[in-house]
């Protein structure tokens, strides 16, 4: 172990001292730039910029070579980041903490926003993310439209969207006006599918949805340097199908509300104080009434409900910048699963899965940025927190007993983390390296999961309230040139996890679901080492053609040198795009080698290599204060018939799809 | 470093703005104690008249936690109360005899002695295991010796035995012959957690003796039939407790609903007298009792 770092250490030193480098901070020590990743929308869903307008949160994500998403049908798909998934990560709306109400990961949250909600998406790898709360693999957050008081008037937009592959209709619309001191924006946002073909026209059952989603910001400017900004989402996908699982979805309801203040420039050191509290709470309905053979039919709901406190402290003095920020929240959620016996005499049989678990959350992160000369810039920061975990449900605490018969209802945690990292800039060249701790505390599942399918491995997981810390190590090194017609970039991710919390089967336990393969219970796993590399480069030969090519490489093995599950395999993209005149033309090619190191220890069945072309075709016709824009493209030309690493229990992907998207926007605001 | 400081200094700034962050995090990090007061225990609590029963000198209140009678063990206390001077006795021996009159014959049921029940001033208590519900035709009996200082009399009176919904008493033939009743004491109340598990097993000497069997082994398997038939973790197998002469263990149950305890007693040299594991090919033992929750 301690030779490997040694040697990615050495290896970074060298690869560092060959290159040389110039100008701009690396705000993340990711080494691709999110605008060219996973920017969404300004000022409203961004058609000129995104290959394809109206396209979901996970079609925008899945762009990204570090951003993967685990699909388990055609909606809410699960951002995983250097291989790692949401457990290991911090998923936040506007640095709002919220949390999936059900217990198989049907609902990230990314699937209670919508595109028409957000500005951007900002990725953060590893104890970079550590300032939205404890993580090890990374953040992600969703911003939401941000509001400037510098325009006067009114904005509207209107979109519509059509794919062919599973009749997927899109609306969306926005309207906003502004003014110096005042502004209200409001939109929606409307989703309709059927099921999709994978490639051959193979019809996937199951794969449907709907959803609508609608959100109110109003917001004032109180005086020069104070806003008060209010907030509001309500998101409802109904009817939505889960292919790759055994049950579907009737309902996923999210109510998300805030109160911001900011205060800007308040003295010479504090350029920004911004404190945010929020509400937020899920309602989340399985159902399994749709499907043909159902063994025992079963009601699955969950709830989670979040109250929180944000505040960011922003500081500047000379060359250093600093970041103060508290984090705090309180998260209730509990899951129940009542299954119904086919003699309807007998009584129903109902246990919580999820047992009420309360979890209270209060941290501080602080970060801090010195330049001492403008080509070489230090970062360090450090964050401890305070994590309880409090079964509220004494119905759901005697049936924890049954497996941990003294444990106690509370368990309070420490976590803290640390960062350290070092950037040379110059000339054309960029290099960081950056080393870090961090620990985060058992998701809910992990600690107080009750009888658990997964039906990934199909086992019941059991949780573990015992469970210590998992902690990481991370190094990370990053390597860029950029120059007027050529830029590339080098970046490696490395990480060794300590007491990695995994399923391991315990052969003292006999499954409750039918057909499952046993009882795993969540254990800590000595160690894992996770690697991601990537590799990026775009060239102009032309001011209006540009082609860009993305190389990922990426490890994972246990202590044991077993492979870890849901690895991304070495995978590609490549991409070709013709500007002129209003016109624009892309063509794409993605692909992955065949899963050479499956996991097939922890369940997991190989994919085969896979490529696809993608085609998309924009046209803008601007009219004064009007802007018509039209769009089309074909998403898997060849009709490939394929599914990658992240598709769960192998559940092929669309197969060809042709999509038209129109566009009209107006737009009379006056800059002040 | 020294920015550092000055950083965290410059954060003292407005007063109203940390008080509205001090009352945010209070209110997200306090959550409600519950507090519980204990009751006094009070001689009658928890339980419920059933009937009284009396002749000339004698009256005795006999009490049951739900008030009836159910076939399968029952918990049944009593108070006596001599009717001479209307006080309640508080040293009398008490013997009893449950008596079911079949139309071709008649016979008893597994029975503790009566005892005083611990810390109670006047309350008597004993178990019945009752084999069968009374009916129209068939009636139950029950009648107490009763000898207090003063008096030596017996009281009679019929009680009504309702049926039970679930299987919670099994009466067998074992494989010497003998006759058997296996029946369940607790959980009565069964929940969502690690119950205990208390069993009786009684062989039919005559037909009105029932002795407690000691040195028996039993083994059970908690099993759902509607689901697969899968069963629960950390069960404890019951073992003998020579004070009240039942059988002591745990049963876990991971769920509600209907659950079927299914049985294996063997004898003291290890003889299986009824049941049989449950495997892929068997899904239930001859010998079962039922939990329905
Ligand atoms: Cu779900």
């Amino acid at each position: 172990m301690k030779n490997k770092i040694l040697f990615l250490l050495i290896l970074s030193v060298i690869s560092g001292n060959i290159m040389a480098q110039d100008t701009t901070n690396i705000d993340s020590i990711l080494s691709v730039k999110l605008d060219e990743v996973a920017i969404i929308s300004k000022p409203l869903i961004n058609y000129t910029k995104q290959n394809k307008p109206l396209s979901s949160i996970d079609e925008y994500l899945d762009k990204s070579m570090n951003v993967s998403l685990v699909r388990r049908g055609s909606y809410a798909w699960e951002p995983m980041l250097n291989n790692m998934s949401s457990e290991r990560l911090q998923l936040t709306i506007d640095v709002m903490h919220i949390f999936g109400a059900c217990t198989d990961k049907m609902d990230p949250i990314t699937s209670y926003v919508d595109v028409s909600n957000l500005s951007d998406v900002k990725v953060s790898s590893g104890q970079e993310g550590a300032s939205y709360g404890p993580t090890i693999g990374g953040a992600i957050d969703l911003i939401k439209k941000k509001h400037d008081y510098c325009h006067i008037g009114w904005l509207g937009s209107v979109n519509f969207g059509y794919e062919s592959n599973s009749n997927l209709f899109t609306a969306a619309t926005r309207v906003k006006y502004s003014n110096a001191k005042f502004f209200v924006d409001a939109d929606f946002i409307f989703r309709d599918a059927d099921n999709y073909k994978a490639g051959k026209r193979t019809l996937i059952p199951f794969s449907q949805f709907q959803k609508y989603n609608t959100s109110l910001s109003i917001g004032v400017k109180i005086n020069n340097k104070n806003t008060l900004t209010g907030s509001f989402t309500f998101d409802n996908a109904v009817n939505i199908g889960y292919p790759a699982l055994p049950m579907d979805v009737a309902l996923a309801r999210a109510y998300i509300a805030s109160v911001q203040h900011s205060a800007s420039y308040i003295n010479s050191f504090i350029d920004e104080w911004t404190t945010r509290v929020y509400f937020n709470t899920i309602t989340h309905i399985m159902d399994d009434t749709k499907r043909p053979i159902v063994p025992i039919h079963m009601d699955m709901p969950g709830w989670s409900t979040t109250s929180g406190l944000y505040s960011k402290i922003n500081g500047a003095h000379k060359r250093q910048k600093m970041a103060l920020t508290l984090n705090a929240y309180w998260n209730k959620s509990k899951a129940e699963m009542t299954m119904y016996p086919n003699d309807t005499s007998r009584k129903s049989m109902f246990m919580y899965t999820w047992p009420d678990v309360h979890t209270i959350y209060a941290g501080v992160n602080l970060a801090n940025n010195f330049s001492w000369k403008p080509m070489h810039t230090i970062k360090y920061g450090a964050s401890i927190g305070f994590h309880r975990n409090f079964v509220a449900s004494e119905f759901g605490l005697n049936s924890m007993h049954i497996f941990y018969p003294t444990m106690s209802a509370g368990k309070n945690r420490i976590i803290v983390g640390f960062q350290t990292a070092y950037t040379f800039a110059k000339n054309n060249w960029e290099y960081s390296i950056a080393m870090a701790y961090g620990e985060r505390a058992p998701s809910i599942s992990e600690a107080y999961g009750f009888y658990l399918f997964n039906s990934f491995d199909a086992y019941d997981y059991i949780g573990n309230p015992y469970l210590k810390n998992e902690k990481s190590i991370e190094l990370h090194t990053a390597l860029a040139y950029k120059m007027k017609k050529i830029k590339w970039n080098f970046g490696l991710n490395y990480f060794h996890i300590l007491d990695y919390i995994i399923g391991i089967p315990n052969t003292n336990y006999i499954a409750m679901t039918l057909n499952a393969n046993g009882v795993k219970e969540y254990q800590a796993l000595e160690s894992v080492n996770i690697v991601s590399t990537e590799c990026g480069m775009e060239y102009r030969p032309h001011p209006s053609v540009k082609t860009r090519v993305a190389l990922s490489y990426n490890f994972g093995r246990d202590f044991n040198k077993q492979n870890m599950p849901l690895v991304r395999p070495f995978s590609f993209k490549a991409g070709l795009t013709y500007n002129i005149k209003g016109l624009e033309m892309e063509m794409n090619v993605e692909g992955a080698s065949k899963q050479y190191a499956h996991s097939a220890f922890y369940g997991e069945k190989a994919k085969p290599a896979y490529a696809i072309v993608n085609f998309a075709a924009g046209y803008s016709i601007p009219i004064k204060a009007h802007q018509l824009h039209f769009r089309v493209g074909i998403e898997n030309m060849a009709d490939t018939y394929y599914s990658t690493y992240a598709d769960w229990n192998n559940i092929p992907r669309k197969g060809r799809n042709f999509y038209l998207n129109i566009s009209y926007t107006f737009d009379n605001r006056m800059m002040e | 470093m020294y920015y550092l400081y000055y950083f965290l200094i410059q954060i003292k700034l407005p007063m109203k703005k940390i008080i509205f962050i001090a009352i945010a995090m209070c209110s997200i990090i306090l959550i409600s104690c519950k507090k519980e007061t204990a009751q006094q225990p009070d001689e009658l609590a928890g339980l419920t008249l059933l009937q009284k029963m009396a002749n000339d000198t004698t009256e005795i209140e006999v009490y049951t936690r739900s008030g009836t009678l159910t076939v399968g063990y029952n918990d049944i206390f009593f108070r006596v109360k001599n009717k001479l001077n209307d006080e309640f006795v508080s040293n009398a021996v008490l013997d009893w005899m449950p008596i079911m009159h079949m139309t071709m014959m008649s016979h008893a049921a597994p029975k503790s002695p009566i005892t005083k029940v611990a810390g109670k001033e006047f309350l008597y208590k004993g178990f019945i295991v009752f084999q069968m519900p009374g009916n129209d035709m068939e009636k139950w009996t029950l009648s107490i010796d009763v000898q207090t200082p003063s008096i030596t009399t017996a009281v009679l009176d019929t009680f009504a035995v309702a049926n039970s919904t679930q299987k919670r008493v099994t009466s067998f033939t074992g494989s010497d012959s003998k006759k058997y009743i296996l029946a369940l004491v607790s959980p009565e109340n069964p929940a969502v957690a690690t119950n205990d598990l208390t069993l009786g097993l009684f062989v039919k000497e005559t037909s009105m003796s029932y002795p407690a069997v000691t040195d028996a082994t039993i083994l059970f398997d908690p099993r759902m039939p509607d689901m697969g038939n899968h069963t629960s973790p950390n069960n404890v197998q019951p073992i003998i407790n020579t004070t009240d002469n039942l059988y002591h263990g745990k049963v876990s149950l991971s769920m509600t609903g209907y659950w079927k305890l299914n049985f294996i007693v063997k004898n003291a040299s290890d003889v299986v007298l009824k049941g049989e594991e449950i495997s892929p090919s068997v899904e239930s033992s001859s010998l079962y009792l039922e939990l329905e929750f």
